[in-house]
């Protein structure tokens, strides 16, 4: 799975694609913090940027590299591999390429700027750990697609689709519910409801940075402990590591029943 | 004129050889503070030495100067009240006062001030305390460099740090006031300054107006209170300069403004509150110059707010800058600086060309499901937010600010 995965992974840093994704994030932290001039404002900015953008190009790229590489693929299937070993080697080398792309380019500027010595290092810290496991998640969904779908049309537009649902109807349908229910009490219903989506469930964190001052304004014992202690924090990061092992184990389990 | 001068000259010597100095110790002739008035004279000082007394109820009723030397202890042993002040003319200074009487129908003070003028209370510590200073119909007094730490857990059982009740014209400045149920508090007080005191960690408010008019407080700062300033039912009060931060909960705010008339508020700073200013019911303020920032509201309108000025003050990164409750809008915003203005300035006059809206849809919909507040920040919210702004239904469509600043604001 190693092998693979070192093939996977330096196939990708060859490519152009890692160096557009590299400098696209070169750009934006400079851009931020040379033009900004502003600490604040410049990590709400990237707090969008990730909580959008990270999920999407995650999304894109993985269905995209697993179908330009399925002959590939199948040439090594021929071999004595195991096949888990074949696909979650090629998911790695996909996933851990586009967050160093993601670490890196954000991460230079950032410390060029002077971030070592600034109290913005913890939410900075926090927001680049949230991208690592939105692209961890993101490049998964992606790869479970792509295994269910030969067309290739059609997974690109079931990605897509995903991607639409996680970033902005999900929210939607939320608040529906949430305004429809308003008689009732919520707030377990609403942290639920976070939980079950990795995009808002990174927002979350991110907010509990942020905002904690509007969100501590709410009455209710669940919600009071969840964003004043380290409860939500912990819990919201055990979700994530879930929302990356559920489409890992499909990968898995789909790829060895995969006809080919 | 010099005859007059001479005779002043000449009772001012004489009231000088009268008056007498007491000392109080242990191992003096006079060994407690009560048989140290008792003897006093008018005018006399009564210096008390280092030293434990157990004393409760003292009461002055003759003009005299109270000094301790090195913070003699004053045990009330919670029996009740332990100095009370009924002459004009008291000064007090440099005594520990502790452990007052806690009654749940009188309210028992470290030291009281009863229809006096011209009192003088200075660096006094108070500890164990039920009320703190507590001035009752007096007028024209000074109180200076206190410290005041009380144990103060629930409202029902604890008491105010310094409170002023019918009283006018007093000054209150360099206080420290902590862990006790209003830090300051005002009713039917007017005239008075408030002034350079600290105010931390108290049950219900740091500073507290009721009925109270005319009076101004600058330069103090209120921190992790229940609520830092309840202001209510008064009118022009002038508030300068204040530093209100991280009042945060459920009904916490930097600053409460509740049948508020013909206010000034000016150069304050509001950091990290639940909610900066909350205001209900509030009239012809003027809001200048103040910086909201990291709050979760900078400005929550409840309704029944008419003609109120908020003029170049700086808005930064609050979750949320102005909240209105109605869309009905009667207040005027006006070169203020926005953090979350996105308009440009393509004339180049620091002024943005674009008007910006600072009520947004999403702080209506978290006013009517609070619960929502869980999705702020999503791109969904934004993009409701947007079209909100584009053709504004719930909000006050005239709330505009037309001369956004491009740059923050510095006075």
């Amino acid at each position: 799975m190693l092998k693979i995965l070192k093939y996977s992974f330096y196939d990708l840093m060859r490519s152009r694609w890692s160096y557009v994704y590299f400098a696209f994030y070169l750009l934006l932290g400079v851009v931020l913090l040379f033009l900004n001039n502003d600490l604040s404002k410049a990590v709400i900015t990237l707090m969008n940027v990730i909580i959008i953008l990270v999920p999407l190009i995650g999304t894109i790229f993985g269905v995209m590299y697993y179908y330009n590489s399925k002959e590939f693929t199948e040439l090594l299937l021929a071999q004595p591999l195991k096949r888990s070993s074949i696909f979650l080697g090629q998911y790695l080398g996909v996933a851990l390429s586009l967050s160093m792309s993601l670490i890196l380019g954000l991460g230079i500027p950032f410390m060029f700027y002077g971030l070592f010595k600034s109290s913005a290092i913890w939410d900075f810290s926090l927001l680049l750990i949230t991208g690592t496991f939105l692209t961890l998640i993101f490049t998964a969904l992606a790869f479970n697609i792509a295994l269910s779908n030969e067309n290739k049309i059609k997974g690109f537009g079931y990605a897509i689709l995903l991607w639409l649902f996680l970033a902005v109807i999900y929210d939607g349908l939320f608040l529906m519910t949430l305004i429809m229910f308003e008689d009732y009490p919520l707030d377990k219903l609403s942290l639920v409801g976070t939980m079950l989506n990795p995009i808002d469930l990174s927002r979350t964190l991110i907010l509990l940075k942020l905002d904690i001052s509007a969100l501590l304004g709410y009455t209710g014992a669940v919600f009071k402990q969840f964003f004043g202690t380290n409860f939500g924090l912990i819990v919201s990061f055990i979700m994530l590591t879930v929302w990356v092992v559920l489409p890992v184990l499909r990968i898995t389990f789909k790829a060895k029943k995969k006809d080919f | 004129m010099k005859h007059l001068f001479s005779f002043i000259a000449a009772i001012l010597m004489a009231s000088s050889t009268i008056a007498q100095t007491i000392e109080v110790c242990k191992s003096c002739p006079i060994s407690s503070l009560k048989d140290a008035i008792t003897q006093a004279k008018d005018f006399d000082t009564i210096i008390v030495k280092k030293g434990t007394y157990k004393e409760y109820n003292i009461i002055i009723n003759k003009p005299l100067t109270i000094i301790g030397k090195k913070y003699p202890v004053i045990d009330g042993e919670l029996k009740g009240e332990i100095i009370t002040i009924i002459s004009d003319n008291v000064t007090v200074d440099g005594l520990f006062i502790i452990n007052v009487g806690t009654s749940y129908t009188e309210d028992y003070a470290a030291i009281r001030v009863q229809k006096s003028k011209n009192f003088f209370i200075q660096n006094l510590v108070l500890e164990k305390l039920f009320f703190g200073i507590y001035i009752e119909k007096s007028r024209d007094g000074k109180v200076f460099h206190n410290k005041i730490i009380g144990d103060a857990v629930e409202e029902y059982n604890s008491g105010n740090g310094i409170q002023l009740w019918y009283s006018k014209n007093i000054q209150i400045e360099h206080n420290f006031v902590q862990h006790v149920r209003d830090g300051i508090y005002l009713e039917f007080s007017d005239d008075c300054l408030i002034k350079n005191n600290v105010s931390t960690l108290n049950v219900r408010y740091g500073l507290h107006f009721m009925f109270s008019n005319d009076d101004t407080y600058q330069n103090n700062t209120f921190e992790n209170n229940g609520a830092g300033v309840a202001v209510m039912f008064s009118k022009r009060i002038k508030m300068y300069q204040n530093l209100f931060k991280e009042n945060w909960g459920t009904a916490s705010y930097g600053m409460l403004l509740k049948e508020i008339n013909d206010a000034e508020i000016i150069g304050n700073i509001f950091e990290d509150n639940t909610i900066g200013i909350n205001i209900e019911g509030s009239n012809r303020i003027n809001y200048k110059h103040n910086t909201f920032t990291n709050n979760g509201w900078a400005i929550k309108v409840k309704g029944a707010c008419y003609t109120n000025k908020f003029i170049e003050n700086n808005f930064l990164y609050n979750s949320f800058d102005i909240a209105y409750n109605s869309n009905v809008n009667d207040n005027e915003f006006n070169k203020n600086y926005w953090s979350n203005y996105t308009g440009y300035d393509l004339d180049k006059n620091g002024i943005g060309d674009v008007p910006y809206r600072p009520v947004k849809l999403f702080s209506y919909i978290v006013n009517r499901t609070p619960e929502t507040i869980i999705l702020l920040r999503s791109m969904f919210i934004d993009i409701i937010d947007f079209s909100e702004k584009v053709s504004p239904v719930f909000t006050p469509d005239d709330l505009l600010d037309n001369n956004p600043q491009i740059k923050k604001l510095t006075w």
